[in-house]
């Protein structure tokens, strides 16, 4: 007979399970932390490779040549722009069309849902500029753009500066077999989002645009440019966007090769490669890497204006030049060079690049780890949920040994039976009851925040965090009495039921999550698989409450905040902490309402109801 | 008797390019080398069968419009205003090359694109593009094999298509395309063994592609200094590209071929040389011309097959059918119809019938 036909061996298997079970998950969770850190150990790590053939070995000599130019085109447009107060839109279309590209403009008009505050913009108003370099000889299907955001104050002047440079080089070529877009973008991501719908003509975030007049072909690839100084020490390749999207790897290697050929110093997450990967230091220094990339990349917001793009199919990257004090800097025409040789190779592109990895982690810019080595940390965490599930199953199919009453029902119950409408309530009521705190946590906020400017004395931005943190806080007051009303005391088979629901349910969210934003399933197993595997209604009550609400969503968050900061080398106070964490929730909210970031409601809508769930099932009794 | 004039009248090349996309610009620029050299040395348009699978002159990523280099600081364009391709882009298929080898073209095909070639022709072969073990890539979507290859050369060997032929393959792996070859006749030359790849030579900074293959590249140079009266033979060309030029390891074959090819000229392939002799005395014809009778004409063991049916062509009748028996398959069936009826109604009815 099979292994699990046989009743003998099914029984003593059950009895492993059932006997095993909490040294098994111990293990399990053990392993899966280990295996996250040893993945940036170098010898697990591969070098990175071009994988695109038509990227491949061909090489050029990079031509640009004005560089000093470009930069006193830059300081035009600072000029200008202060003059203006804004974008300075006529000076840049007549710059434009002196340089022969086809220029159009597009007006974009948005009221944000409550202001932001990091921003300062609450009703933004703006005009996007682009001009079209058309292909000499091709037809007009494909287009590459390459962007710079026209941003407040004396930023990014030398990049819009070294984007006219180039359009002036790139014109006078003839190799050009797509067309370039040179892209100068308002109000950064609220301007790139407004081209982007206009550009493929959807309409998903409601925001109010003027229809493009020119169009390209379909975009390709895209590069985003942020330069603010004349000289440069380092240049910074940013891939993370939005809701944790990666471009495909093939430009982070193609960012390479170029950086390695023209000797420019290129960082990741803004830290330089180290070659001691076997000391303790240049270990910890990867592991410091892999997991900034990982707190980007959860946090699902778009890292540069390339974010918005991958939306699209389109591999984006965003280039930032930084100046910090290193002996060796770099001028504009060299980087000017670079990516005039960056454009060329993606100019000798036959298909989107498609060929490399979608899913991948960089413990540096040399080198990266897959979806098939990472996934299987998280994998070992979510075996933890399907273990207790089996052993819940076990349990509740085991017939109950009642030694108070002397009647022990020996009938074998499969599965469970409801065998009186109250006990399917009293598995309904708190999934209900979750689901709807979480509908109100989503809801609430932005709704009731004039009513509560009215009768508190915070801002809009602050009425709508705090309103935040206080059905938070609401919802463990709330869902834990309801039963009581219902059905008196909780029975011991409903909670086991409320617990295997809540964990298949908590595995299945996760596992989806994993799916799409690996560092956010991630990060929220590594917080919540615990919580779901030990709670019980038998454990002691103040301990096990302290540690749900240290494990839950905001607190992870809160703590992420501080970690993420720490791994910046700028560590902060608690004060400073817990404004910017209150900053990131804002900021949350409002990424999800202006770029469709899908956090904000997975927090709220599925990962909070999941977690009031196990706080349901401690307060069982 | 150990032949050694080749007793060719006439000389033919097919030349082929088997890849397309940008990057396989080098493909190209061999081919064009090849086709430049074979020209030079003396043979027509009209005996070239160039087949290109990609234009890389007018390539869109071209910085030089209409232009082929084959070396770089762009020294030598090979592509220039004569250049005659016959197959172009996507005719160059597999189908497309062994119709030509076999000369089995749709009626309607053009001098042009025909192999015409006859039992004293000397055909040189060069194929070029990304090769394995035992085939070569058409094209990015199919492969031509080496069984294939060698059964097309038997099936122009057997409709005498060839008196003597050349092959030169430049792909990775290439000495695994004339591993199987059976046929007389055939001399073979590859630029890399077996679980070797051929490499190419050097890329150009400012077009931003490689230019040529190195073995191609060294053949080239080895070609441009024949002219049509050289009187340089295959072992030198055998030599052609040794491994330290060339880091794979050229090989060749000459098993199959009847004459010695210490003996065997390198125009006899790569031009198109006609054996003049100049003599000063008078010859006598004998005198008068004798007719033969008509019945006697038809000395030849073999018919030719028609390479181009140029009666059918014009005339367009339509062919007479001969009349055939009923097939077997149909006799079969009326007897077994005929059998099941008697069976059922039984013998008896058989007088109701007759």
């Amino acid at each position: 007979m099979g292994l699990l036909s046989d009743p003998n061996r099914r029984r003593a298997l059950i009895s492993l399970l059932t006997r095993l079970n909490t040294p098994i998950c111990i293990v399990c969770y053990m392993a899966g932390v280990a295996w996250f850190m040893g993945l940036a150990f170098e010898p697990f790590t591969l070098r990175t490779y071009m994988s695109e053939n038509a990227m491949g070995s061909t090489m050029v000599e990079e031509r640009f040549p004005a560089g000093e130019r470009a930069l006193a085109t830059g300081r035009e447009f600072s000029a200008h722009k202060k003059r203006t107060g804004g974008m300075p839109v006529e000076w840049l279309m007549k710059t434009m069309q002196a340089k022969g590209l086809e220029v159009f403009t597009q007006r974009f008009s948005r009221t944000l849902p409550f202001p932001d505050e990091n921003k300062e913009r609450y009703m933004v108003r703006g005009t996007n500029v682009y001009g079209i370099l058309r292909a000499p000889r091709a037809p007009r299907t494909e287009a590459l753009v390459l962007s710079a955001p026209c941003s407040p104050g004396d930023n990014n002047n030398q990049a819009v500066g070294l984007l006219l440079g180039l359009a002036e080089y790139f014109r006078n070529q003839i190799y050009w077999a797509k067309d370039i877009i040179f892209l100068v973008n308002e109000h950064d991501l609220i301007g790139m989002q407004a081209w982007l719908e206009g550009y493929h003509h959807t309409n998903t975030t409601g925001m109010d645009w003027s229809p493009l007049q020119g169009r390209g072909g379909s975009i390709q690839a895209a590069l985003s440019l942020e330069l603010s100084s004349d000289i440069i020490t380092s240049l910074d390749l940013v891939l993370e966007g939005l809701n944790g999207q990666l471009p495909n790897l093939d430009l982070a290697n193609l960012f390479y090769a170029f950086c390695q050929k023209i000797g420019v110093l290129c960082t990741i997450q803004g830290k330089l490669q180290r070659n001691d990967w076997d000391s303790v230091s240049g270990y910890s220094h990867a592991v410091q890497t892999m997991m900034l990339m990982v707190m980007k990349q959860a946090s699902g917001r778009p890292w540069g204006d390339h974010g918005l793009f991958l939306r699209y199919h389109i591999e984006a990257a965003t280039i930032k030049g930084v100046n910090s004090f290193r002996q060796y800097k770099t001028d504009a025409t060299t980087i000017g060079r670079l990516l005039e040789g960056m454009y060329r190779k993606l100019n000798n592109l036959l298909e989107r690049l498609h060929q490399s990895y979608f899913f991948y982690l960089m413990p540096s810019l040399s080198h990266f780890v897959s979806i098939g080595y990472y996934m299987p940390a998280f994998g070992l965490l979510a075996v933890i949920l399907l273990l207790r599930a089996l052993d819940l199953w076990v349990q509740l199919s085991t017939p109950p040994q009642r030694t108070e009453d002397g009647v022990t029902d020996i009938e074998p119950v499969r599965g469970t039976h409801f065998k009186t409408v109250a006990d399917l309530l009293s598995l309904l009521t708190p999934l209900v009851i979750s689901h709807l705190t979480g509908v109100a946590l989503y809801m609430l906020p932005i709704r009731f925040q004039e009513m509560a400017v009215e009768h508190f004395p915070v801002s809009e931005t602050e009425a709508v965090v705090l309103t935040a943190i206080a059905v938070y806080t609401a919802g463990l007051a709330l869902p834990h009495n309801t039963h009581r009303l219902l059905s008196g005391e909780g029975t011991e088979q409903g909670w086991r039921v409320l617990k295997l629901v809540a964990v298949l349910y908590l595995a299945v969210l996760l596992g989806c999550t994993a799916l799409i934003n690996f560092s956010l399933g991630f990060i929220l197993a590594l917080t919540l698989v615990p919580v779901a595997a030990f709670v019980t209604p038998h454990v002691p009550k103040v301990l096990s409450a302290f540690i749900l609400v240290i494990l839950s969503p905001a607190c992870t968050l809160l703590f992420s905040v501080f970690f993420f900061q720490e791994l910046q080398e700028m560590p902060i106070s608690f004060q400073d902490g817990w404004l910017l964490f209150l900053s990131v929730i804002s900021q949350g909210i409002l990424d999800h309402s202006l770029y469709g970031s899908l956090v904000y409601p997975l927090i709220t809508l599925l990962v909070y109801p999941c977690w009031l769930l196990f706080w349901n099932i401690l307060f069982w009794n | 008797y150990i032949n050694i004039y080749s007793g060719h009248t006439n000389n033919w090349a097919v030349l082929v390019c088997t890849s397309r996309f940008w990057f396989n610009y080098r493909h190209v620029a061999n081919t064009l080398s090849v086709y430049r050299s074979v020209k030079r040395l003396g043979i027509p348009d009209s005996h070239i069968v160039l087949m290109l699978a990609d234009d890389m002159a007018c390539n869109h990523r071209n910085p030089k419009p209409a232009t082929v280099f084959s070396h770089k600081n762009m020294e030598l364009n090979v592509y220039g205003d004569d250049v005659e391709v016959d197959y172009r882009g996507y005719e160059v298929t597999v189908e497309n090359f062994l119709r030509i080898l076999t000369g089995r073209l749709p009626p309607s095909t053009p001098r042009s694109k025909r192999l015409l070639s006859d039992d004293r022709s000397n055909i040189l072969i060069y194929l070029t593009g990304h090769g394995g073990n035992g085939f070569l890539k058409f094209q990015d979507s199919e492969e031509i094999s080496n069984v294939e290859l060698a059964d097309a050369f038997e099936q122009m060997w057997q409709k005498r298509r060839y008196n003597e032929l050349l092959f030169i393959i430049d792909t990775c792996q290439g000495a695994s395309m004339y591993e199987r070859f059976y046929s007389p006749n055939l001399m073979a030359l590859a630029s890399s063994q077996v679980g070797e790849d051929s490499l190419s030579h050097q890329p150009d900074l400012a077009i931003g592609v490689h230019l040529m293959d190195r073995y191609t590249f060294y053949l080239l140079e080895f070609l441009e200094d024949i002219h049509p009266a050289s009187k340089t033979n295959m072992n030198d060309l055998f030599k052609v590209c040794p491994k330290s030029q060339c880091v794979s390891t050229p090989g060749h074959r000459t098993d199959l071929f009847l004459r010695d090819p210490g003996s065997v000229l390198i125009t006899d392939f790569f031009g198109s040389v006609r054996k003049v002799e100049l003599t000063m005395e008078t010859i006598n014809l004998t005198d008068p011309i004798e007719q033969l009778e008509s019945g006697e004409l038809q000395k030849e063991m073999h018919t030719y097959a028609d390479q181009l049916p140029v009666s059918e062509i014009i005339h367009q009748k339509p062919k007479q059918k001969d009349w055939h028996p009923p097939d077997g398959f149909i006799l079969g069936l009326w007897t077994l119809i005929l059998l099941v009826f008697f069976q059922t109604y039984g013998v008896k009815h058989l007088k109701h019938i007759f």
